[in-house]
C-alpha cells in the first residue's frame, strides 16, 4: 500500500497548523528569558508601543498550578520572579499583526539580577551552583550484573576510554505552532504534537480545567524526531492562556530561530568504558560511567537516562557488568526526548569503544563483535534472557556481504598507498533498540484502541496515535484491512482528537507499529466478537454483518476494543533495574564507507549499508524510507551537526549556521532487513523508528579511524575537531 | 510601510492584489492568496520548502519580495497535476510533506529540463531543498522514475 | 519599507541621488530578504529596485573582455557554454552559491556589494582581474576589485552609485583553480575560500573567509612568481600570516583557516609548480 496521505502531501493539500483557515485570531508570542540563571526583578515594557492592543499575559494569568505537568512537576509555564535558562518563558503577547508582535516582544525588557549559572554538565558544581537536590543530579540509575570489580582485576586486559556526544537539534521542517480557542466552555486545542493526550494532561493540571472542558487535536505534523513529544505541552499551554485571556482565537508559530534556540534537543553525554577482557577479545566485565547533560528542568531526562544506560553495553554478551547513570541539572535549555532516546549517546561509545578495543588488542573488529555477540540463551546487562530466535551474527555477516566488506577493506588501503590527499576507509557498528516503553512502562500506560463498525459496513480506527511522517496512518489501515479482510479504503482513521480517541499512549518509542498496531488487531478481533461472527468472517461478508448490526441496533455504536495485556513471560524489577527491559529488541549492523580529506579535514560518506532484523515488515517502502532517514539524521549528528552555545544560549540557531545534510551530502542509502516475526507485535513487526539513529555514528567514526589512524572520541566529529586530534603527515604525490 | 498594487500570472490566471512593499512571496501566497501549499521552513533562503516558480525557475519565495513578481509568472505546488505525482507517492518521495511541495517543484523543473543532467548531477540540484525524513532517496529515486518515464515515453 | 521603481537606469541613479545615501539598491535579493521578517530596523529604509531592468541582466562579450551585466545572474553564467569555456572559475563558484534557487536569483555585482568576507562570486572575479564598473549621475567610473574593498563591509563605492557591469580581461590561463572549503558539500557559507590564476600578468591567489574583506595575497603571489621552494604546506604559513588575518567565528577557527589554507594550497599547487618535499 503506498502512503495514504501520501498525494494530499504531495500536492499542498494537506494542511498544517499553520495553513488552517482561522478567523478573527491574535498571533501570540512569548517573551524569554535573556539570561541563564537569577531573579526577576522587573518586567518594563517599553513606552513606544500602545500595549492596550495587546494582550498580556503573564505567570498571575495561570488558573492552576503554574506547572508543566510530565514526570516532576518542576518546569512553570511561566517563569514566576526566577529563570533557570535563557530563552525560559516569562511574559506572552497576543496582537492582531505578527509584524507589529515582533516589535512589542522587543520592546519588553526583562530585568533579571544574574546568579551563577552551570554550563557544563562534566564539571562538578560548586556550592553557589547548586540548583537542584544537594548535588544537582537529576537522576541517577545505576544496573549491576556478576562481579565487576573482581572480573576487572583478574582480567588479562583492561582497555578503557571515554566518549562524548554534543546536542542535537531535531529540525523537524515544520517549526512548532498551535491555536488554542474556547468552544462554548470548552478550550480546544489545536496543533502540531505526537502525544495528544500529555498535551490533554497539561492543559487540565495547569488551567485546573476538567476532562470536559479540554480537548486537544493533533494536526498533520511536519517531523517530530521526539522533539513534538514534550514540548507541544509548552506552547499548547501559552496558546491556552492567551485565548482564554483574549476570549478569541490565538495561534503560535514559531519562526527557525525561536524554534532552535528555545526547544529541546538531544543530550548532550559523557560516557566512560573500562573493559576487561581476555587477549583474544572475549569480555569479561564492562564498567561503564554515563553523564547526560539534562538542562534547567527534568523534563523526560530520567527516562532518557534509563534508556541510554540500558543499551549502555551493547548487543553482547558479558558477565560482569556495572552501568552507572546519572543526569545532571544546568542552567541550558532543557533537552529532550530526540529518536533513540540516549541510546544513540551510548551505543556511539559502546561501539567507537569497540573499535578501540579492537585496535588496542590488535584484533579483527568484525572479529571482536562476531565473538561477544548475543546467542539466544545468554543475557543482556539487565539479567534479560534474549531467547528470539534471531541469528545476530547472521545480521552481522549480511552487512559485511552487502557492503563488500572484506574486498573493501583490501582496496582501501591499496588507495592509501597511492593517494597524498585522501584516505579511504571503512567501519561498522553492531547495536540494538529495544521497542516500546520501557519495563513496566506499557503496562502503566495501560493503552486502550477502540475500532468501530460504521453503519455502511467500513470500520473506523481510533487511537491517540499520530502521523509525522512515519506511516502511522498507513500501516494502522493495513493492519486493519488485513485483519478484517478489507480494502484500504473501507478503513477510516480517526483524527487524534482527544474528545473521540481513546488514550492509546503517545506516538514515542518505536512503540506505534509494534503495540498499538496490535491492539488494533485486538479490537477488529473483539469487534467480531460483538458481531458474535468467527475469524473465517472476513471482507464483503463481515461488512455485510456489519451493515446488518446496524440495521438491527439502530442510533447504537459498534465499537471493538482493546487494552494492552503485558506479553507472557515478561518481568521487570524497576527499583534494581532487572528483567525484561523491552518485550522485543531490533538487530542491527550498519557499515559506513568514508573518503577523508586531508586538506581539509573533512570526511565524505561514500557508501552506506544499513541492515537490521525488525520482525516482520509491514510496508517495504516505508520501513525502507525510515531507516534511510535515520541513517542521514545519524550521519549528521556524527560529522556536521554541532549546537554552538554562548552563555547558555544557543548561537547558531538558523539553518545556515547548523548544518543538516543536503541531498549532495550522503551517499544512497543501502537498506535490508532479515524478518523474524515478533509473536506479539501487529502481524510479527519489532519498533523500527528509533534503530537507524544509534548506528550510524559509531559506524561513520569507525571507518574515519580506520581510514586515516586517528582515534575520535567524540562527534560531531568536524573538520576542526579532526584537525584537534590528527595532525595528518604529507606525502608529495606518488 | 507603503502598499504596492501589483498583477501577475498566478498558476496560469491572472491575479491583481496590494501588497505591503515588505511583504515577502511566501506571506502573499500563503496568507494573503490562501495558497498554503508553499511551506516556511526557515526564512532563510536555505531549506526550499518555499520553492515556487518565478518565470519558470525555481526560487526561495521567502526570499522574493512579492512586489518584484509584477507582471511576471509565478507557479505553485497547487499548479500540478494530481496524478502526474503517483511516482513520488509511489517511491517514498514524500514522509512528513513539511518539505515536499518545495520538494515537489524543484522536482517538476528538472523533469522538464532533464538537459540539466548534462552538467549537474539529481543530488546537486535537489541540494537546495533539506529533507529531513527520507534520507534523500525516495526523492532522488522518484526523480529518476519521472525522468525514465519520460524518457522513454 | 519605501521601494521605489525606477523605469530606467537613468531614474535608478536619480533616485539613488535624490535619496542623498539613504537608499539602497535590491535586485536578486537574495542576502536582503534573509530572515527578513524578524529585521525590523530594515523594513524602515528605503529601496531602489533594480530588478526591472532588463538592460543590466546580459553578460556579452568584447574582442578583449567578458562585460557581465549589473543583473547578470549566477544561473546565467552556469548556462553559458562560452564561459564555461574560457572562465571556468566563474562556473565552479557559481554552481556553490547556495543552491539552485539562489543561483538563479542571486546577482554577481550582488555578491560584490553586499561585501561578504566569506562571498563565492568575489574571489574568481579578483582571480581573473575583475574591473567593477560604477556609475552615477556624475559619470561612471572604473575601480579594478582587488583595490574595491577598504575595510569589514567598506568598499569604493558611493551610495549614489550603482553597479552597472564587471569586466573581465580575456587572457589564455595557465593554472585556474578555486577551492571552497564549506561544513558540508552544497550550501555552506565557506570557511576558506581560494581562487587562483595565473597568466602573463603573473598570479593571482585571492583569498575569502581570511580576513576583513576578501583581498589577494601578495606576499603568496610574489613566492610563486619567484619560484621559491617549498617543501610542504608548513612552508607557506609565514607568507599566510603576512596576508590574510582569520578569525574564530561561529563557523570555524582561525587556526583551522590558517592550516588549511596552507594545505589547500600546497595540494593544488605543487603539481603546477613542481614543489617536491
Amino acid at each position: 500500500m503506498h502512503r495514504r496521505e501520501g498525494l494530499a502531501k504531495l500536492t499542498g493539500r494537506e494542511r498544517y497548523v499553520d495553513d488552517l483557515p482561522l478567523d478573527d485570531f491574535l498571533w501570540g508570542m512569548t517573551v524569554r528569558s535573556p539570561v541563564p540563571r537569577g531573579r526577576v526583578t522587573a518586567v518594563r515594557f517599553g513606552a513606544d508601543v500602545d500595549w492596550s492592543a495587546f494582550v498580556i499575559v503573564d505567570h498571575r494569568d495561570i488558573p492552576g498550578p503554574n506547572e508543566v505537568i510530565l514526570i516532576e512537576r518542576d518546569q512553570p509555564v511561566l517563569a514566576a520572579g526566577y529563570v533557570r535558562h535563557v530563552h525560559e518563558p516569562v511574559v506572552l503577547l497576543g496582537h492582531r499583526s505578527r509584524e507589529g508582535l515582533r516589535r512589542a516582544v522587543r520592546a519588553v525588557e526583562v530585568v533579571v539580577a544574574p546568579e551563577p549559572p552551570v554550563l557544563d554538565f562534566r564539571v562538578p558544581p560548586r556550592p553557589d551552583q547548586i540548583q537542584y537536590g544537594r548535588d544537582n543530579v537529576l537522576k541517577r540509575l545505576k544496573i549491576e550484573k556478576g562481579d565487576v570489580e573482581r572480573a576487572l582485576a583478574q582480567a588479562p586486559v583492561v582497555v578503557s576510554g571515554t566518549y562524548e556526544t554534543g546536542a542535537q537539534e531535531h529540525v523537524y521542517l515544520e517549526t512548532q505552532g498551535m491555536i488554542a480557542w474556547l468552544e462554548d466552555q470548552v478550550l480546544v486545542v489545536k496543533g502540531s504534537m505526537q502525544c495528544p493526550y500529555y498535551v490533554l494532561s497539561a492543559l487540565k493540571h495547569a488551567l485546573a480545567r476538567d476532562e470536559s472542558r479540554v480537548r486537544v487535536i493533533q494536526t498533520p505534523t511536519g517531523g517530530g524526531f521526539g522533539g513534538k513529544e514534550e514540548y507541544p505541552s509548552d506552547i499548547a499551554l501559552h496558546a491556552a492562556l492567551l485565548a482564554l485571556k483574549a476570549g478569541r482565537p490565538v495561534k503560535i508559530v514559531y519562526d527557525r530561530g525561536e524554534d532552535m534556540a528555545a526547544t529541546t534537543k538531544r543530550h548532550p553525554s559523557w560516557v566512560r568504558h573500562r573493559t576487561g577482557l581476555t587477549r583474544d577479545g572475549r569480555l569479561l566485565a564492562q564498567d561503564l560511567e554515563v553523564v547526560l547533560d539534562g538542562g534547567a528542568y527534568v523534563t523526560l531526562s530520567p527516562v532518557v537516562l534509563s534508556r541510554g544506560i540500558i543499551h549502555a553495553a551493547g548487543p553482547y554478551s558479558c558477565d560482569n557488568v556495572r552501568i552507572a547513570g546519572r543526569v545532571m541539572f544546568t542552567n541550558a535549555v532543557p533537552f529532550g526526548a530526540f529518536r533513540g532516546f540516549g541510546a544513540p549517546q551510548t551505543l556511539f561509545a559502546c561501539e567507537r569503544h569497540m573499535d578501540v578495543i579492537a585496535r588496542t588488542l590488535e584484533i579483527d573488529p568484525v572479529e571482536l563483535r562476531r565473538i561477544n555477540l548475543l546467542r539466544d540463551g545468554q543475557t543482556t546487562a539487565t539479567g534479560q534472557v534474549i531467547r528470539d530466535g534471531t541469528d545476530r551474527v547472521a545480521v552481522l555477516e549480511r552487512a559485511l556481504e552487502l557492503s563488500d566488506y572484506r574486498a573493501k577493506r583490501r582496496a582501501h588501503a591499496a588507495f592509501n598507498e597511492t593517494h597524498a590527499a585522501q584516505r579511504r576507509g571503512i567501519g561498522l557498528a553492531a547495536f540494538y533498540h529495544g521497542a516500546g516503553f520501557t519495563g513496566g512502562g506499557e503496562v502503566h500506560l495501560n493503552s486502550r484502541v477502540r475500532v468501530a463498525g460504521l453503519a455502511d459496513g467500513r470500520v473506523e480506527v481510533l487511537t491517540a496515535n499520530i502521523e509525522m511522517g512515519q506511516g502511522t496512518l498507513t500501516v494502522f489501515t493495513q493492519i486493519a484491512a488485513e485483519r478484517l479482510g478489507f480494502a484500504p479504503q473501507d478503513v477510516a482513521i480517526a483524527e487524534a482528537d482527544t474528545g473521540r480517541v481513546p488514550n492509546s499512549g503517545p506516538t514515542v518509542a518505536s512503540r506505534t507499529t509494534m503495540v498499538v498496531g496490535r491492539l488494533i488487531e485486538r479490537a477488529c478481533d473483539d469487534l467480531r466478537s460483538r458481531l458474535e461472527v468467527d475469524a473465517a468472517v472476513r471482507g464483503a461478508s463481515l461488512r455485510a454483518a456489519i451493515v446488518r448490526w446496524h440495521r438491527e441496533h439502530a442510533a447504537e455504536r459498534l465499537v471493538g476494543d482493546a487494552v494492552y495485556e503485558r506479553p507472557p513471560g515478561i518481568s521487570w524489577d524497576d527499583a534494581n533495574y532487572r528483567g525484561d527491559a523491552y518485550g522485543a529488541f531490533a538487530w542491527a549492523t550498519y557499515v559506513a564507507e568514508v573518503e577523508v580529506d586531508l586538506a581539509t579535514y573533512s570526511t565524505r560518506v561514500t557508501g552506506f549499508v544499513a541492515v537490521q532484523e525488525v520482525g516482520k515488515v509491514l510496508n517495504e517502502t516505508l520501513a525502507r524510507g525510515q531507516v534511510q532517514g535515520g541513517v542521514v539524521q545519524g550521519i549528521g549528528w556524527a560529522l556536521m551537526e554541532e549546537c554552538k552555545f554562548r552563555d547558555g544560549a544557543m548561537i547558531n540557531n538558523q539553518l545556515t549556521n547548523y548544518l543538516i545534510p543536503t541531498s549532495d551530502d550522503v551517499p544512497p542509502i543501502h537498506v535490508a532487513f532479515l524478518e523474524n516475526p515478533y509473536p506479539h507485535g501487529a502481524q510479527g513487526a519489532k519498533g523500527l523508528g528509533e534503530l537507524p539513529i544509534d548506528g550510524p555514528a559509531p559506524a561513520v567514526l569507525n571507518a574515519v579511524a580506520a581510514a586515516t589512524g586517528a582515534d575520535p572520541r567524540a562527534v560531531p566529529l568536524t573538520p576542526e575537531r579532526l584537525m584537534a586530534i590528527a595532525d595528518f603527515g604529507l606525502r608529495s604525490a606518488e | 510601510m507603503t502598499a504596492i498594487s501589483i498583477a501577475f500570472t498566478l498558476n496560469g490566471s491572472p491575479v491583481s492584489v496590494d501588497v505591503d512593499s515588505a511583504e515577502r512571496l511566501l506571506d502573499t501566497l500563503r496568507y494573503r492568496l490562501g495558497l498554503t501549499g508553499t511551506k516556511e521552513g526557515c526564512g532563510e533562503g536555505e531549506c526550499g520548502a518555499c520553492t515556487v516558480h518565478l518565470d519558470g525557475l525555481p526560487v526561495d519565495s521567502c526570499l522574493v519580495p512579492t512586489y518584484q513578481v509584477r507582471g511576471r509568472r509565478v507557479d505553485t505546488v497547487e499548479s500540478l497535476d494530481p496524478p502526474a505525482l503517483e511516482p513520488f507517492a509511489r517511491g517514498g518521495a514524500t514522509q512528513c510533506g513539511a518539505c515536499t511541495p518545495g520538494v515537489v517543484m524543484t522536482a517538476w523543473w528538472i523533469r522538464d529540463h532533464p538537459e540539466l543532467l548534462g552538467t549537474h548531477t539529481l543530488r546537486e540540484l535537489m541540494a537546495g531543498n533539506l529533507c529531513r525524513c527520507t534520507g534523500y532517496d525516495g526523492i532522488v529515486d522518484s526523480i529518476g522514475a519521472v525522468l525514465g518515464e519520460r524518457g522513454s515515453a | 519599507m519605501t521601494v521605489l521603481l525606477p523605469g530606467s537606469e537613468r531614474d535608478a541613479l536619480e533616485m539613488l541621488a535624490a535619496a542623498d545615501g539613504d537608499a539602497v539598491p535590491i535586485a536578486g535579493a537574495t542576502d536582503l530578504l534573509v530572515s527578513w521578517p524578524g529585521r525590523l530596523e530594515d523594513h524602515r529604509k528605503t529601496y531602489v529596485d533594480l530588478s526591472g531592468l532588463a538592460g543590466l541582466r546580459p553578460l556579452r562579450w568584447t574582442g578583449d573582455e567578458l562585460v557581465l551585466g549589473g543583473l547578470t545572474s549566477y544561473w546565467d553564467v552556469i548556462r553559458d557554454v562560452r564561459v564555461r569555456q574560457e572562465f571556468p572559475l566563474l562556473v565552479a563558484a557559481a554552481r556553490q552559491v547556495g543552491a539552485i534557487q539562489i543561483q538563479v536569483r542571486g546577482t554577481w555585482a550582488g555578491n560584490i556589494v553586499n561585501a561578504s568576507p566569506a562571498a563565492d562570486g568575489v574571489p574568481v572575479l579578483m582571480a581573473y582581474d575583475a574591473v567593477v564598473e560604477l556609475e552615477s549621475l556624475r559619470g561612471r567610473e572604473e575601480v579594478p576589485l582587488d583595490r574595491f574593498y577598504t575595510g569589514y563591509k567598506e568598499m569604493r563605492r558611493r551610495p549614489d552609485q550603482l553597479v552597472v557591469a564587471i569586466r573581465l580581461p580575456r587572457r589564455p590561463y595557465s593554472v585556474q583553480k578555486f577551492v571552497k572549503v564549506g561544513s558540508r558539500r552544497a550550501q555552506a557559507i565557506a570557511k576558506v575560500g581560494l581562487a587562483i590564476t595565473r597568466a602573463a600578468a603573473g598570479w593571482r591567489v585571492v583569498a575569502a573567509s581570511m580576513a576583513p574583506t576578501i583581498r589577494r595575497c601578495p606576499t603568496i603571489e610574489r613566492l610563486l612568481e619567484e619560484g621559491a621552494p617549498v617543501r610542504g604546506p608548513d612552508d607557506l604559513l609565514p607568507a599566510i600570516a603576512r596576508d590574510v588575518s582569520p578569525i574564530d567565528d561561529i563557523r570555524s577557527t582561525a587556526a583551522y583557516r590558517k592550516r588549511v589554507m596552507a594545505r589547500v594550497l600546497y595540494y593544488e599547487l605543487r603539481e603546477a609548480c613542481g614543489w617536491r618535499a
